[in-house]
């Protein structure tokens, strides 16, 4: 299982052709505490880079973008009922939705850990 | 102690204060006050009237199962309850309010003495137009000058504020491109655009597609002309923009977006610093709305309705909506209907029921005879003096990102980079603010800069005022620095002397309260 990220600070594990999508612990950490959560239908098509889910703080709103394109199989209900868990465990319980994904290709386009963290140490 | 015969003391005594918890939960002459449901107890009354003498049953069989649960109280308790809130308010007529983006600028009482002239205060949109002669005329002079002063040749008056402005303008765009023929779906926004622009474009149906800015704050031109296409309707920029700062390639912006076949779209939100000083006309706008209630002085942020008149440019003069004032032989005419308009216009509908918000004119008008032309430009000089004079006298212990990018406009922009380290954050220096007597300044906005604190002093305020509030910042500053060397945490929990002190923000947002819940079920009525 390998976890690739985004520059809009996404992050996507994949397992025998579905992903699982969230927001990374620094992004939550940024966004500061969650209080709302907004998930997409299941069966709705994403495509690379769309919006995809809508995750507001005390601070801000922001899209949560389709980290590659696929079809939405499942979406984690319990942090509609629960934003905290967003904070709690954002890379973990805190996940958003699931993707079965359309274009495997699209994930090598993505960061590794190491790039991505990389990119937050350089103000990314 | 020295006292006098009647045991009365005549000096003060040093005491501490820090820690009086009062027995009534008042705080001095400042009054705690519940929520009047909490208060009423039943029966009690403001007025005495006599028993109705018809309690004929005239619904039907239709009745109350239970109590309204209003609270009942006496007229001296409901006129106290009413006067201590409005005594918790702060507002522009108690202190500063540095609001940035909000241009929380002074409201001439000149403006409200005109807008009571009967003339204009008592008169209603569905009297007959040759008694309301005197309120088109004024309405038709307004038009003028914002025309004028614009250097556009056509406007909208009845779009209620600035948002409903920018929808005003984009359906506008929308009604041209449609008559052109052609289907465009996008719209370029730059980050450094107000929050209202993207959600505007979104409302109509348009793709929002996000512009970067630049290091200096500004829009990136190159990256706004990669996007551009033959599906982009319009570019939506904030001139002077959300930092404070002149987009000073605005000229480059309009040519790329007129020849990519869009319109230029202009957030005058901000118009109040550049007044009488440049005319967005020239700068190739074709659409650009002006908040009344911030340029020109009339009250808003809950001391009034906002009034927010689009101007438009040749390209969408045919396109304004209904209704609009036309003068003619007999008089002023307001064309209400879209068949009755001149030939030549297509208005493309209607914003709002009857024209506009009539009240806010009459002090708009009031406010640009009472200033004329260079009065006008000197507000636009003074705001952005102002503005300047708090980031010289804020930047070398506060951070200001773009500081070093040269003046700023109406507003100063900092962001946290000073309270680095020093464990205290834009809220926390906001809430301090409070206890220091101040409404804070906009904080966490715009979202280009990290822990954003804007600060628009406009030109309203003196410079005695503004270095009373140099002092309270500065002050805040060196003590964030400094790590608490006063042996208080100012910052952790405050406010601390306001009527409520720190709110759980995350809390009420998770958890709301919406409802008053009656501490005990009460027995349902007949």
């Amino acid at each position: 299982m390998t976890t690739y990220f985004t520059d809009q600070h996404e992050w996507i594990k994949v397992e025998g052709g579905i992903a699982t999508v969230g927001i990374t612990a620094h992004a939550a950490e940024q966004l500061g505490d969650v209080v709302f959560v907004e998930l997409p239908a299941i069966g709705k098509a994403l495509t690379k880079s769309g919006e995809a889910a809508v995750v507001e703080s005390v601070k801000a709103a922001s899209d949560v973008y389709a980290p590659v394109s696929g079809e939405v199989t499942e979406a984690n209900d319990t942090i509609v009922g629960e934003p905290a868990k967003v904070n709690e465990d954002p890379e973990g319980a805190g996940w958003f939705f699931k993707l079965k994904l359309t274009n495997e290709s699209e994930l090598s386009g993505l960061m590794d850990k190491a790039a991505y963290d990389a990119f937050v140490a350089s103000g990314g | 102690m020295s006292m006098n015969n009647q045991g009365r003391p005549t000096n003060i005594v040093a005491g501490g204060t820090d820690a009086i918890v009062t027995y009534t939960g008042h705080r001095g002459l400042m009054q705690e006050e519940g929520l009047s449901f909490d208060r009423g107890r039943s029966g009690k009354w403001g007025v005495d009237l006599p028993e109705p003498k018809n309690k004929a049953d005239r619904l039907g069989g239709v009745r109350r199962k239970g109590e309204i649960g209003l609270p009942e109280l006496s007229e001296p308790e409901v006129v106290r309850h009413f006067v201590r809130l409005s005594q918790k308010n702060y507002s522009i007529d108690t202190g500063l309010f540095p609001l940035g983006s909000c241009t929380m600028k002074h409201n001439p009482r000149l403006n409200e003495k005109v807008a009571r002239f009967p003339g204009f205060g008592d008169i209603h949109p569905l009297q007959p137009q040759e008694t309301v002669q005197g309120a088109w005329a004024l309405i038709d002079r307004l038009a003028h000058w914002l025309k004028t002063l614009t250097g556009m040749p056509a406007v909208a008056l009845s779009p209620k504020a600035g948002a409903h402005g920018e929808l005003c303008g984009l359906m506008a765009i929308k009604a041209a491109i449609e008559a052109r023929g052609e289907i465009r779906r996008r719209i370029l926004v730059p980050e450094s655009a107000h929050g209202t622009n993207p959600a505007t474009a979104a409302l109509i149906g348009y793709t929002v597609d996000t512009v970067p800015a630049t290091t200096r704050g500004r829009v990136d031109l190159a990256a706004l002309k990669a996007k551009l296409g033959p599906d982009v309707a319009a570019v939506m920029v904030t001139n002077p923009n959300t930092c404070g700062l002149f987009e000073d390639e605005v000229l480059g912006i309009a040519d790329a977006i007129h020849g990519a076949g869009g319109y230029f779209y202009c957030d005058g939100a901000n118009y109040n610093a550049i007044v009488g000083r440049v005319r967005p006309g020239d700068l190739g706008v074709d659409a650009m709305h002006i908040n009344l209630h911030k340029t020109f002085s009339t009250p808003h942020g809950g001391g009034g309705p906002g009034a927010g008149p689009v101007v438009f440019s040749e390209a969408l003069a045919p396109y304004v909506p209904v209704p609009f004032v036309v003068a003619g032989a007999d008089g002023f005419t307001n064309i209400e209907q879209e068949e009755d308009a001149p030939a030549g216009a297509r208005p493309f509908g209607r914003m709002t029921a009857f024209h506009g918000q009539m009240g806010m004119f009459t002090r708009a008008m009031a406010y640009m005879m009472s200033h004329g032309s260079d009065g006008l430009r000197q507000v636009a000089e003074d705001a952005v003096l102002n503005a300047n004079y708090i980031l010289a006298n804020l930047k070398d212990v506060m951070s200001a990102p773009f500081g070093d990018t040269g003046p700023c406009m109406h507003e100063a922009l900092f962001d946290d980079e000073f309270l680095k380290g020093t464990g205290v954050t834009t809220l926390d220096f906001a809430k301090a603010l409070i206890d220091e007597g101040y409404h804070p300044m906009t904080v966490y906005f715009p979202l280009v800069v990290h822990g954003a604190m804007l600060v628009e002093p406009t030109e309203t305020e003196s410079k005695e005022t503004l270095d009373r509030f140099i002092h309270a910042m500065r002050s805040l500053a060196a003590e964030a620095k400094a790590g608490n060397t006063q042996g208080t945490n100012r910052f952790g929990g405050a406010p601390y002397l306001s009527p409520r002190s720190r709110l759980d923000e995350t809390a009420a947002a998770r958890k709301p309260v919406l409802k008053w819940t009656p501490p005990a079920p009460k027995q349902a009525a007949e």
